[in-house]
């Protein structure tokens, strides 16, 4: 079993400790961990489980169960490139390969250089401004190659 | 006099450049020593015009759109704080045939008003269907809502009035107000924009619910793709607690009601109630078998309201305005207005608001405009990833819960995707596979094997192999998945399948 770095096991600690008390507290902590962390690490399974008086094979199961949660630190900027039935009426499968190809890399992967993370999204509410995409939490829409590359620049110049 | 400039912040405003529109309109205005007060709104859902800035005249609020950063300091060289002639200028904003026709009641603040700002929501008749509750006896709501006849939003289209009732009858230690936000039909964003533009209408329809059933506790299980909705809740309900309208004395009757937001984590399936309630309890959103119904045993056990963003939005109106007023709108059994959200393929694409009875066709063209690309429409899905294909010779079929079904489709949430000629039907189907199986939680078996199995049959359809043998197979492998799932994910997943077979069998052949 892997273990935490110190910080991260004070973190994980702290996170459970403030919302242990809470209804239903699992999804919220898991929430609060990746957002200070980026993701859930595998260490942190033991001590949300021992926190909240549950198996780690329940705290296992719901973290993958969610598409949201990560396994794995992610880049610097999340690209989330929507695949569902509006973008894909308005050019979304080919936006996704011309991603695929600038960036050099497949889904739920990142960057070699650690700048980008790609992901498949289902649906961001967007659909009559198709197809679109979500970079760290902004959205655009409308998002032709064109504009998915200038989008890319801007990032890079930004990292 | 300062003059008064509305920029959206609603997420799809921002996505096409809200944001730097209304910093180019605060720095052109210091630039010109020019007083504004800029408020920041929803989006009035017209997103071929947006980003939709308005101003105040004497005639009312005025439009341009769509503006772009660019545009900012010919509006203002234009005088457009007062009106002025611009080629982006779209005149009195409501007076747009798009608007002019709508019937917007549970919309009706939302791209007015600031979300954030309780004052402005009661200046806007906010709370006044929460003042008429606070006078009744629970029962007696619950019975206004039956009266008025409203149905579920979400899909299901079950009655609410029933809902509440069963579990007003029950009596348990604790009862919950649930609001079913994961919105995640492609092809819907009447929640997301209702979430982000006026929120206190969601915040106000869940306290009568409590009021209605003698809950205390109220969640809103909200996506975690909506990030903005999610900021723009949280903010609204801080208001709403400050102005004591949510707490342990709800508009100084002595009455309790709490509130706060759970956020999803990426699951399509928590759309559904149990998988719904299952989630908020922190575990995986896995589907419960019914009965027992969720509001006998929902929530930590207890009896629980589940209700869609749209439904709960809609009770404060019916509260103001009677149960009569809202049952005169609609056909049928569908009572009241729908929010219809057009997509995909569409030249003026958004929400629309109307009264049940409009035809699709209507929809299409008199509101949509056709395609954005100008090619002929070839099919729309209606109601999301789950609904079934049509085909233009249906597009005259009334927008109703019963007329839908009776083409073999289903209205679900009011979303409606457009696809033009260049559509590959076998492609869309393999999807709605494809994503099936991505988002089946598992449990049941046609719906987790079935799915994987389906996009092999496609497949191999595609890649030419016994075409005529596999798709006799897929049509029996949807029949199955149908009548042998446990909730409607597996069991309506064929339905785009099967519609898309029957339609346009001709794009089932070898592919390239």
């Amino acid at each position: 079993m892997k273990t935490l770095a110190p910080a991260e096991h004070d973190a994980v600690r702290r996170i459970v400790a403030q919302l242990r008390d809470r209804p239903g507290p699992l999804l919220e902590v898991l929430h609060a961990i990746q957002g200070e962390l980026g993701f859930i690490p595998e260490g942190a399974i033991a001590p949300v489980a021992d926190g909240l008086n549950l198996s780690r094979a329940e705290v296992h199961g719901v973290v993958s169960f969610y598409h949201f949660f990560r396994h794995h630190r992610p880049g610097t900027h999340t690209v989330s490139v929507c695949q569902a039935e509006a973008c894909r009426s308005m050019g979304a499968v080919a936006l996704t390969a011309h991603a695929k190809r600038t960036l050099g890399i497949d889904f739920h992967q990142t960057t070699p250089d650690g700048r980008f993370t790609l992901e498949p999204i289902y649906c961001l509410g967007n659909c009559a401004c198709s197809p679109a995409v979500l970079i760290d939490g902004a959205l655009h829409g409308r998002v032709s190659p064109e504009r998915f590359d200038a989008l890319i620049a801007q990032h890079t110049r930004k990292s | 006099m300062t003059n008064t400039v509305f920029v959206p912040k609603d997420a799809s405003a921002l996505s096409l450049g809200a944001d730097a529109v209304a910093q180019a309109i605060q720095a052109e205005a210091r630039r010109r020593r020019e007083p504004l007060q800029l408020v920041r709104t929803g989006s009035r859902g017209a997103f071929w015009l947006e980003p939709l800035v308005e101003v105040v005249t004497a005639g009312g609020r005025v439009g341009y759109g769509p503006v772009s950063a660019e545009d900012v300091p010919g509006l203002f060289a234009a005088g457009f704080l007062k009106g002025g002639a611009h080629a982006r200028a779209l005149g009195p904003t409501e007076q747009i045939a798009w608007f002019k026709n709508q019937q917007r009641l549970t919309f009706a603040r939302v791209g007015i008003v600031d979300p954030a700002s309780v004052p402005d929501y009661v200046r806007n008749g906010g709370y006044a269907g929460l003042a008429r509750a606070l006078a009744m006896e629970p029962a007696a709501i619950v019975q206004l809502i039956t009266a008025s006849g409203l149905r579920g939003r979400g899909g299901a289209a079950f009655p609410t009035g029933i809902k509440w009732k069963t579990v007003l009858e029950q009596s348990a230690p604790q009862k919950y107000v649930t609001c079913n936000a994961d919105e995640g039909d492609s092809g819907t964003f009447a929640d997301r924009m209702l979430m982000e533009g006026d929120p206190l209408t969601l915040i106000e329809g869940m306290t009568i619910a409590g009021l209605a059933v003698g809950a205390t506790q109220g969640y809103i299980y909200l996506r975690a793709e909506y990030p903005h909705a999610h900021r723009a809740l949280n903010t609204a309900i801080a208001a709403a607690y400050q102005a004591r309208y949510l707490g342990e004395d709800v508009a100084g009757s002595g009455r309790r009601f709490d509130l706060e937001v759970r956020l999803g984590a990426g699951a399509y399936i928590c759309g559904e109630e149990t998988s719904m309630l299952e989630s908020l309890e922190g575990k995986r959103g896995e589907v419960r078998v019914r009965p027992p119904l969720p509001a006998i045993k929902g929530l930590f056990g207890q009896p629980t309201i589940v209700n869609n963003v749209i439904t709960h939005a809609s009770v404060p109106w019916i509260l103001a305005h009677g149960a009569e007023a809202y049952a005169n709108y609609g056909m049928g059994k569908s009572r009241g207005t729908l929010p219809v959200q057009l997509a995909g393929n569409i030249r003026r694409g958004g929400l629309v608001e109307r009264a049940f009875g409009l035809s699709l066709r209507e929809l299409l063209y008199d509101y949509g405009g056709g395609t954005a690309t100008g090619r002929p429409i070839r099919t729309i899905q209606v109601g999301g990833p789950l609904g079934a294909y049509i085909p233009p010779a249906h597009f005259d079929t009334a927008l109703d819960y019963e007329a839908l079904a009776g083409v073999g489709a289903l209205l679900g949430h009011g979303g409606i995707v457009v696809f033009d000629d260049t559509v590959d039907m076998a492609h869309m189907a393999r999807y709605a596979m494809e994503f099936c199986a991505i988002e089946s939680c598992g449990k049941c078996t046609p719906c987790r094997i079935g799915s994987t199995r389906g996009v092999e049959v496609i497949d191999r359809i595609l890649a030419g192999e016994d075409g005529e043998r596999n798709l006799r197979l897929l049509e029996e492998l949807c029949e199955t998945m149908v009548q042998g799932s446990l909730c409607g994910l597996g069991g309506m997943a064929p339905f785009p399948v099967q519609s898309a077979l029957k339609h346009f069998r001709e794009d089932f052949r070898a592919h390239k």
